[in-house]
């Protein structure tokens, strides 16, 4: 499967199989997005035996905004790509803090009603919503 | 300072309060809150919060000003959060009760007026915690190391949580009693006894032996699906005065109520039975609360 090169964008690999579209709504791109963007999904990896592909022209993420990534696919790896050439590569990482991002497993909680998320991470890698306290996994916040 | 969650709480802050609440109750103490004005924003139904917090806020020379949802401009739509700005300026200090979670702490992260949490839906209700940990106090001389018995819903009732955490805090020992389906969360208990090494044993019959403090809740009957299931609980968990037999001679029982049918109504005359103290405690712990919000 052929999949041309970007001269500007980014590129995220290793992403977990089956969780390209989850990627795709945390980095908030929908049908209409003006650039191209080419999804691949259940390929072939020697070390992940399948993962998937995300290659964004047009859209440089920024490392607190790949963290994210890291509640769905952990070990993802975001490339930036300018000229098209990788200027910067690096892997996600929990981050401590989610703000403004995700939504609380709690339908009662008062983000539900609009407010803005937020969730601290805890010493067992479980987040808590700043607002409801109710804790969740990382993958259920997104 | 806000008064939102008994988590946001050191101990020392909480024995401050208690000690506070003391002094008020027994008039060694003149509150320096004269001429302040408290709002009481309750979006849901409330008979002691608001009449406690009402009666602490005269007692401690303010005034106050009630916000009644349903003559107010939400009527018309008006946001939780323009609503809590406007009457920032009202007053000095905001108490406020909310269905939804996580309501007071919103309002404390858009206001920089101090907001106290009067309950927000199933979350946290503070205040009540204080007022529990001040009766236990006041009836036994300690908390430490008391066997503290929470009977009854322990998945929905937001004051068990609250508690359980904060007797977790002074080293109380924890027996959890409730019918199966109605558990504390088991996620819940482990935090506790992680960050307490919390004794918490877990029972599914009603048993009090060895409590020093029965602390019980009401069993919500519309949580079950089958009305007969509902009716056989809530009745073999009903505590009726034979069950008292057994139970220390200095056992005391507490309720954050309104109770409706989970204590047998002989109960109430006993000296075991302490929650209408308990509920009037309420306004000392308040006005101690009060003071913490308005002056620390």
């Amino acid at each position: 499967m052929q999949v041309d090169k970007i001269e500007m964008g980014t590129v995220i690999d290793h992403i977990r199989a089956g969780k390209a579209a989850k990627v795709m709504k945390i980095l908030e791109i929908g049908e209409n997005y003006p650039h191209r963007v080419a999804i691949l999904i259940n390929v072939p990896s020697k070390m992940m035996k399948t993962k998937d592909i995300v290659k964004i022209e047009g859209k440089v993420v920024s490392e607190e905004h790949a963290n994210i990534i890291a509640l769905v696919s952990p070990g993802a790896s975001i490339n930036i790509i300018r000229n098209s050439a990788i200027e910067k590569k690096f892997t996600v990482a929990l981050p401590k803090e989610v703000s403004g991002l995700g939504r609380c497993a709690n339908p009662n909680c008062i983000t539900a009603e609009g407010a803005k998320t937020k969730f601290r991470m805890e010493g067992d890698g479980r987040y808590r919503c700043h607002f409801c306290e109710r804790r969740s996994g990382a993958e259920e916040l997104v | 300072m806000d008064v939102i969650s008994i988590r946001d709480m050191e101990k020392k802050d909480i024995e401050e309060i208690l000690d506070s609440a003391e002094a008020y109750a027994a008039g060694k103490k003149k509150s320096p809150l004269s001429g302040k004005v408290l709002a009481t924003l309750f979006f849901e139904a409330s008979t002691r919060t608001k009449l406690s917090f009402q009666s602490a806020a005269l007692r401690s020379g303010m005034e106050y000003i009630d916000f009644l949802p349903e003559t107010s401009s939400l009527k018309k739509g008006e946001s939780f959060e323009d609503t809590v700005k406007t009457v920032e300026g009202y007053a000095d200090a905001l108490v406020i009760r909310h269905p939804k979670e996580g309501s007071a702490r919103l309002a404390a992260d858009i206001l920089g007026k101090p907001v106290i949490n009067g309950g927000d839906g199933g979350n946290q209700h503070p205040t009540q915690t204080l007022i529990d940990l001040y009766s236990i106090r006041k009836s036994k001389g300690r908390i430490k190391g008391l066997n503290v018995t929470l009977f009854g819903d322990l998945k929905h009732a937001r004051t068990m949580r609250s508690l359980a955490y904060a007797l977790g805090m002074f080293e109380a020992k924890v027996t959890l009693v409730s019918p199966v389906g109605l558990e504390m969360d088991p996620l819940y208990v482990k935090e506790l006894e992680d960050r307490f090494s919390l004794q918490v044993h877990v029972k599914t019959e009603p048993e009090f032996s060895e409590a020093d403090v029965l602390y019980v809740c009401r069993i919500q009957q519309e949580r079950f699906a089958d009305p007969m299931e509902a009716k056989r609980v809530t009745e073999r968990f009903r505590i009726k005065k034979d069950d008292l037999k057994g139970a220390k001679d200095d056992l005391v029982i507490l309720h954050p109520l309104p109770k409706i049918n989970e204590i047998e109504g002989a109960i109430d005359g006993m000296k075991q039975a302490r929650y209408f103290e308990q509920a009037h405690n309420g306004v000392p712990v308040r006005q101690a609360v009060l003071e913490y919000a308005l002056h620390k």
